[in-house]
């Protein structure tokens, strides 16, 4: 299975939706993210696993990238969405596959992106008081951290 | 309470239990780390269970981008520590699929050897850690400390490090493998078969074990792929997947073995598989040995390289599952971005669907069945 491939099915589904084609992954709009994550996992294409979800810092803009993986076809699928700095909500794949839950997690904490309607949208690896998102370009590294008093985990929350 | 007479409780009470919530971790000695696990029991029961990580959090992926690509290296050892050399091989390997370097057919060659010695250290510290867990106190895990011994002692000779190797290196490896290497695998390999029997003597087939691991914690197949999980903990539910069979890297087409697989997903099955792996990665270490090619291994590529804007991602088969490496350029020293995708952080996510309903003592069991290292949980 080539990338090319998926492409011409997302241009018959989805017309419009593809944003770019990158040399290794496909670009595409926000909005029909969720249709076509829905064609992927129940089509024959049978992408069953989530492997990775992350996001870059672009400056002007974060991507979001996906990496899906069919046991079927052996293809890796490289999906990214481009989120404004101003926007940065994105619907969440938790429903869809369970692996998204903590990835989608781990990448709020780290970059901000506000994961539409996850079941469980925490801090992952940070402290909850935590304010900043570290692995964007702009973060400050202070020599010297205090965290506000933590009032320690909500219990069976 | 059949005589109303001689009991405090009264007729038509019940016995009533109320929920209680137990903090297991972060400090505990089966978290095999800093894991803080928050159960909620009934009894003795789990009725729930809510996985909190970020401990041992060292913001890895940060650092990778102030460092250059080979600075990282070190970095990567302390991710999985237990087995270091299949995480500087990943990286490595990202970083040359970035570069779009090739290598000679010698430095596969080290490298195989060396990552697949690893997962064997790997594997013998994860039975004998989850026997210790069960209660089998000592005795398994110092017996396979002991094998493990020997592989540490090899790579020690060879890098001079026990536990952080820093030994791949971008085009090769550090230092060619010492002339009595070939002896002491060879030789290694003899005396570890003898010793798997032992293990299964000991562990596999023993009444008290088999008790304590047979249907315990029990991944389905397609709940394993829902969650993203990898490695034996996959196989071990009966999906005969293994990146060096079905998408093969480096030079794992050139070597015959198995994979092996499980029934039923149970604590049992997933202890079954890594024995079983050790015996296979045996295997492809006594091929690589016998046909390592002359040459030269030790990297010859400049000590300062810039990459090619572009991103690569490549995963590889570790120890405790698929490890991948997400890197982006920007054509600079430094990656923009590096992505470390650990096996043990989606295995860790499944947990609370394993250990629902089961006893607190089982909870263990599965815990140590999962064989997760938090080092590469948090990074």
């Amino acid at each position: 299975m080539e990338q090319t491939q998926i492409l011409q099915i997302l241009n018959e589904k989805f017309p419009g939706s593809v944003v770019e084609e990158q040399p290794k992954a496909i670009v595409i709009k926000g909005e029909s993210f969720l249709g076509i994550a829905n064609l992927l996992k129940g089509s024959d294409l049978d992408f069953a696993n989530l492997h990775c979800v992350t996001a870059v810092d672009r400056r002007d803009k974060i991507e979001v990238v996906y990496h899906f993986y069919t046991f079927k076809h052996k293809f890796m699928l490289t999906l990214k969405v481009f989120l404004a700095m101003n926007d940065l909500n994105i619907e969440s794949l938790a429903n869809l596959w369970k692996s998204a839950n903590w990835l989608e997690r781990e990448t709020y904490d780290l970059f901000g992106v506000k994961f539409l309607n996850h079941p469980d949208l925490r801090r992952i690896l940070n402290p909850d008081e935590w304010t900043d998102y570290p692995l964007r370009k702009d973060f400050d590294r202070p020599d010297f951290y205090r965290l506000p008093q933590s009032e320690g985990l909500k219990a069976g929350g | 309470m059949n005589d109303p007479g001689t009991s405090f409780i009264k007729k038509g009470d019940e016995l009533r239990s109320e929920e209680l919530i137990v903090n297991m971790g972060p400090q505990h000695p089966s978290t095999h780390g800093v894991l803080y696990l928050e159960l909620r029991l009934d009894g003795e029961t789990v009725v729930d269970c809510r996985v909190h990580i970020g401990y041992l959090h060292r913001s890895c992926e940060k650092i990778a981008e102030n460092r250059t690509y080979t600075q990282f290296i070190p970095f990567t050892d302390r991710l999985d520590y237990i087995a270091s050399m299949n995480n500087n091989l990943g990286y490595v390997l990202a970083v040359e699929k970035l570069l779009n370097l090739q290598v000679n057919d010698r430095v596969h060659y080290v490298r195989t050897i060396i990552a697949e010695l690893n997962r064997i250290g790997s594997h013998l510290i994860g039975i004998g850690t989850f026997a210790q867990d069960l209660g089998a106190y000592a005795t398994p895990m110092f017996y396979c400390f002991r094998d493990r011994e020997i592989i540490v002692q090899l790579f020690d000779e060879l890098c001079g490090g026990r536990l952080t190797y820093n030994y791949m290196r971008i085009g090769g490896v550090q230092t060619e493998l010492p002339p009595h290497a070939d002896k002491i695998i060879k030789d290694f390999i003899k005396y570890e078969r003898a010793k798997l029997k032992e293990y299964n003597e000991l562990l596999t087939y023993n009444a008290i074990f088999l008790a304590r691991t047979k249907k315990i914690g029990i991944l389905k197949p397609e709940v394993a792929i829902n969650y993203s999980v990898t490695g034996p903990m996959l196989r071990a539910s009966g999906v005969k997947w293994d990146l060096r069979k079905d998408e093969p890297y480096m030079i794992y087409d050139r070597f015959k073995f198995d994979v092996p697989v499980g029934k039923n997903g149970d604590s049992w099955d997933r202890f079954k598989v890594r024995l079983d792996e050790i015996s296979e990665s045996l295997k492809i270490v006594e091929q690589a040995i016998g046909g390592l090619p002359a040459g030269n291994a030790v990297s010859k590529i400049n000590k300062v390289y810039k990459a090619p804007p572009g991103e690569a991602y490549l995963r590889t088969e570790n120890p405790k599952g698929e490890l991948g490496f997400y890197l982006v350029s920007d054509g600079g020293l430094k990656p923009y971005r590096n992505k470390i995708r650990s096996p043990s952080f989606s295995n860790i996510a499944v947990l609370p669907e394993l250990i629902r309903g089961l006893n607190v003592s089982d909870a263990v069991c599965v815990l140590g069945s999962t064989d997760v290292v938090m080092g590469e949980i948090d990074r």
